[in-house]
């Protein structure tokens, strides 16, 4: 861990915050994604490990090389409004497809071509 | 206690709590009953090595992991949406 | 101007997004930043049916992603909360459908990314025939109270910002 002893306290306390925080919240996404019932509940269990568990480690990213070089170091940024743009768009079409197939399967099963929407 | 003890510890944990939910991902991955799951597994998965490369990035207080965790973002959104058409459409390609 | 320069906003967003990529701010950057933000909306213009969007009211386009951000925070709580402490099989998880009057294809781009960010709510589809959105809830406890949260809370702010007050109302 070079550079990180010119850190002071009230710098690293967040920084070390912020990464257990990120770590724990990916944890429970995750732990949704094996926990929850059917595909359904499923898709929103990594939206949270997603938006706040790589939203925190990104910030604590940018605070420690920012702090630790004593310099802007933002480029971490691009990543997050990378991630904040791809993964509505991967949630979306996983969700049509998921739910696109269980039509599929239901009507093949009842011997119809109804492929309308749910419910 | 100083300050790099720590971010070490911090670190430390992160890295725990990031394995352990690839380990989640994983048994999902084997388990999961139909095909949208596998593949919300495997991007959930893409996204943790994200994080894992991130993290190692501030233990070993180097650089170059931002360039890796950009390209696996990168390579991870495509790969999933090329599954994802995959299973709407049975081609990847129309 | 015009020509070469269809979206101002998009070409300096290109250069910002160099000059982090390098992390200096040396001229030669900014030149090919620059060179970077003129060129590359140049060439992927034949790849935007729709155009570049025009940003109407940037202050209220500003709230709208400071109220979301909140709401992201909020609901990943939330979500947190179900998945450590409730019993999977008493989640209440529902398709609703919302109606929208939204027509603008990046105002419907922009609420389908913030809906989808948001954790608990996907948005599946937009169902052509009546123009209703269909959208999957993880613990639904009021089909009203979403609508009209989407409907004050999120529709409109996004229509202040890309739809002109004039089509609005010949749409609606």
């Amino acid at each position: 861990m070079t550079g990180a002893e010119s850190l002071s306290w009230w710098a690293a306390v967040p920084i070390a915050l912020l990464l257990v925080l990120g770590g724990l919240v990916t944890v429970i996404g995750a732990l949704g994604l094996v926990r929850l019932q059917d595909f359904y509940q499923r898709i929103h269990g990594p939206a949270i490990a997603i938006t706040l568990g790589a939203g925190c480690i990104l910030l604590a990213s940018m605070l420690y090389f920012t702090l630790s070089q004593s310099r802007l170091v933002i480029h971490e940024v691009l990543i997050s409004l990378f991630v904040l743009m791809t993964a509505p768009v991967v949630a979306m079409l996983i969700m049509r497809a998921g739910v696109y197939r269980d039509l599929r399967n239901r009507s093949e099963r009842a011997g119809t071509g109804d492929t309308s929407a749910p419910d | 206690m100083t300050t790099v003890a720590l971010l070490s510890a911090a670190v430390f944990v992160a890295m725990a709590c990031v394995v352990l939910a690839m380990l989640l991902c994983t048994v999902r991955l084997l388990l999961g009953p139909t095909a949208q799951d596998r593949v919300l597994a495997l991007d959930t998965l893409w996204m943790c090595v994200m994080l894992l490369s991130l993290v190692l990035g501030i233990r070993d207080a180097s650089q170059i992991y931002f360039e890796a965790a950009l390209m696996i973002a990168l390579v991870g959104f495509v790969s999933t949406m090329a599954m994802a058409k995959f299973l709407l459409r049975g081609e990847v390609i129309e | 101007m015009k020509r070469w320069l269809p979206s101002p906003a998009l070409s300096v967003s290109l250069m910002l997004m160099w000059l982090m990529l390098n992390g200096s701010v040396e001229p030669a950057h900014w030149l090919l930043g620059g060179v970077l933000g003129i060129v590359a909306p140049l060439l992927s213009r034949p790849l935007q049916p729709h155009g570049y969007a025009v940003l109407r009211k940037p202050m209220a386009l500003v709230r709208l992603l400071c109220f979301s951000a909140i709401e992201i925070v909020r609901s990943c709580i939330n979500v947190s909360q179900i998945i450590l402490m409730r019993r999977a099989v008493r989640v209440n998880s529902q398709f609703i459908r919302v109606p929208l009057d939204l027509r603008s294809p990046h105002g419907l781009a922009l609420l389908s990314c913030l809906i989808n960010t948001t954790p608990g709510t996907v948005w599946v589809d937009l169902l052509p025939a009546k123009h209703e959105l269909l959208l999957h809830v993880f613990d639904l406890h009021s089909e009203a109270w979403w609508v009209e949260t989407i409907k004050t809370r999120y529709e409109r702010p996004i229509m202040e910002v890309f739809e002109h007050p004039v089509s609005r109302g010949e749409l609606s």
